[in-house]
């Protein structure tokens, strides 16, 4: 599903990447985790083709990243710290918008729908600027899977959410992953990655330094494999 | 790639027309600088008639700027930028969308400027209205496709609002002395509309290879 192959990403005369050689399979939820400055974000952000990379390969289903961009971008469904909605408008116009721009067929009642299934229904008509921020999260998720996305790419998702919108995030990420989709998940908080992700990458310096799967929500796994890791090898 | 831009520009006007934030800014500073001119320069005046073609351009660059400094800086808001560089379509849709919407902006504020000026300054064209409408067209093209490129680039630094005039007044110079001839023949002197044609030309020239660079090179412009 998304083959990555010596990626390099160079930033004013800085690597932040430094070959990152990556294959995930269809259907598989991946947490990316990492001190701040490792590079998860910038792997990400060149996935959602926001950053060119320096050197390296990236396909995607079998699709050249630079090549095949816009058919890549139809297939991810990107959800980063920030909500990418516009303040002004309701979510319902900004769910609306961004369907159109995806070409979803019948999109209001998409976005309707998608409304009802994170609770927000009640506000559909409200304007995003008076919402709180897991609110405002809710909307963001259902912005990001407007168009079914294959591949779900989340920045640190969980950051700043109450239970019950983390509740729904994790609900959204196992459902789209039982109809095959894949997510990759940047994140710091290892108890929701190791709750909902079946394979742990951890990055070091613009490199993977370390890279398995875990079963049964092994939390304490995934605590002990980091602190070796990052902490105690920093 | 041009329903992709109609859907940002629709999303672009529609949203303004709620919060009225630019149009009503722009609208309001465009009828200032018409109130100062008419203090400055006597209406009664028939020399104050060769400063009208110079006074409806100060109005559409001033106002147009006002503009221009928004539609992008306005993206950064929630990182909203990102949304539509993720979304599948090039970066020129987005360019085109926010050129189609900045162009609506600006064709709303000379529709409602201008006659006021003529009417404060009781000024009666003497050439050819339709000549006129064309010239404004033309220079206020040029003048939103590359201000609607730089604003982009702008947008990334801190000092945008700064840095936009810096930038666009001498990229701009050609399209504005150009208009800013054609429109003084069109509306005094119809007898040199060969001239007025010519500058025109220029500028139409000057608009299409402008709006095909910044065409082709907003993808690095608004890459992260």
């Amino acid at each position: 599903m998304i083959e990555i192959k010596k990626l390099t990403k160079q930033a004013d005369n800085k690597l932040i990447l430094r070959g990152i050689d990556l294959s995930i399979t269809q259907g598989e939820t991946v947490a990316i985790l990492g001190q701040n400055g490792a590079g998860k974000s910038t792997l990400l952000k060149v996935l959602a083709t926001l950053i060119k990379p320096t050197s390296g390969l990236v396909k995607i289903n079998g699709l050249d990243l630079k090549k095949d961009h816009i058919e890549v971008k139809k297939m991810f469904g990107y959800l980063p710290h920030s909500s990418l909605l516009y303040d002004h408008n309701t979510p319902l116009e900004n769910l609306v918008f961004f369907g159109n721009l995806y070409g979803v067929k019948d999109v209001e009642n998409r976005a309707r729908k998608l409304v009802n299934d994170v609770g927000l229904s009640f506000f559909i008509n409200e304007p995003v600027k008076n919402f709180s921020r897991g609110m405002i999260q809710r909307i963001a998720i259902a912005r990001a899977i407007i168009h079914e996305p294959k591949i779900m790419l989340l920045d640190e998702p969980h950051t700043g959410l109450d239970q019950g919108a983390i509740t729904i995030l994790n609900n959204v990420v196992l459902s789209m992953k039982e109809k095959g989709c894949t997510t990759l998940m940047v994140t710091h908080d290892f108890k929701q990655a190791a709750a909902i992700c079946d394979r742990i990458i951890i990055v070091k310096n613009g490199k993977i330094a370390d890279d398995f799967k875990i079963n049964s929500q092994s939390l304490s796994l995934v605590s002990e494999k980091y602190q070796v890791l990052v902490e105690g090898g920093s | 790639m041009l329903r992709a831009a109609l859907t940002i520009a629709k999303k672009d006007i529609y949203s303004e027309l709620r919060t009225k934030q630019v149009l009503g800014t722009m609208i309001i500073f465009a009828g200032l600088v018409i109130l100062v001119l008419s203090f400055a320069f006597d209406p009664a005046n028939n020399t104050t008639k060769a400063v009208i073609p110079g006074a409806v351009w100060i109005i559409i660059v001033f106002s147009g700027i006002l503009g221009l400094n928004r539609s992008l800086v306005s993206e950064q808001r929630n990182e909203t930028m990102h949304g539509l560089m993720v979304a599948p379509m090039d970066a020129s849709s987005i360019y085109l969308g926010k050129f189609m919407a900045n162009f609506s902006m600006i064709l709303i504020v000379e529709i409602v400027s201008i006659p006021f000026l003529f009417l404060l300054f009781d000024f009666k064209i003497t050439g050819s209205i339709l000549y006129f409408i064309l010239v404004l067209f033309v220079g206020s093209f040029g003048f939103i496709a590359i201000g609607t490129f730089l604003a982009a680039l702008a947008s990334n630094s801190k000092s945008s609002e700064m840095l936009l005039p810096l930038l666009l007044f001498p990229m701009t110079s050609p399209v504005l002395i150009g208009v800013t001839q054609a429109t003084k023949i069109i509306l005094t002197n119809m007898e040199k509309l060969s001239t007025a044609l010519s500058w025109m030309q220029l500028v139409a020239a000057y608009d299409v290879i402008f709006f095909v660079l910044c065409f082709l090179l907003i993808e690095y412009v608004l890459e992260v």
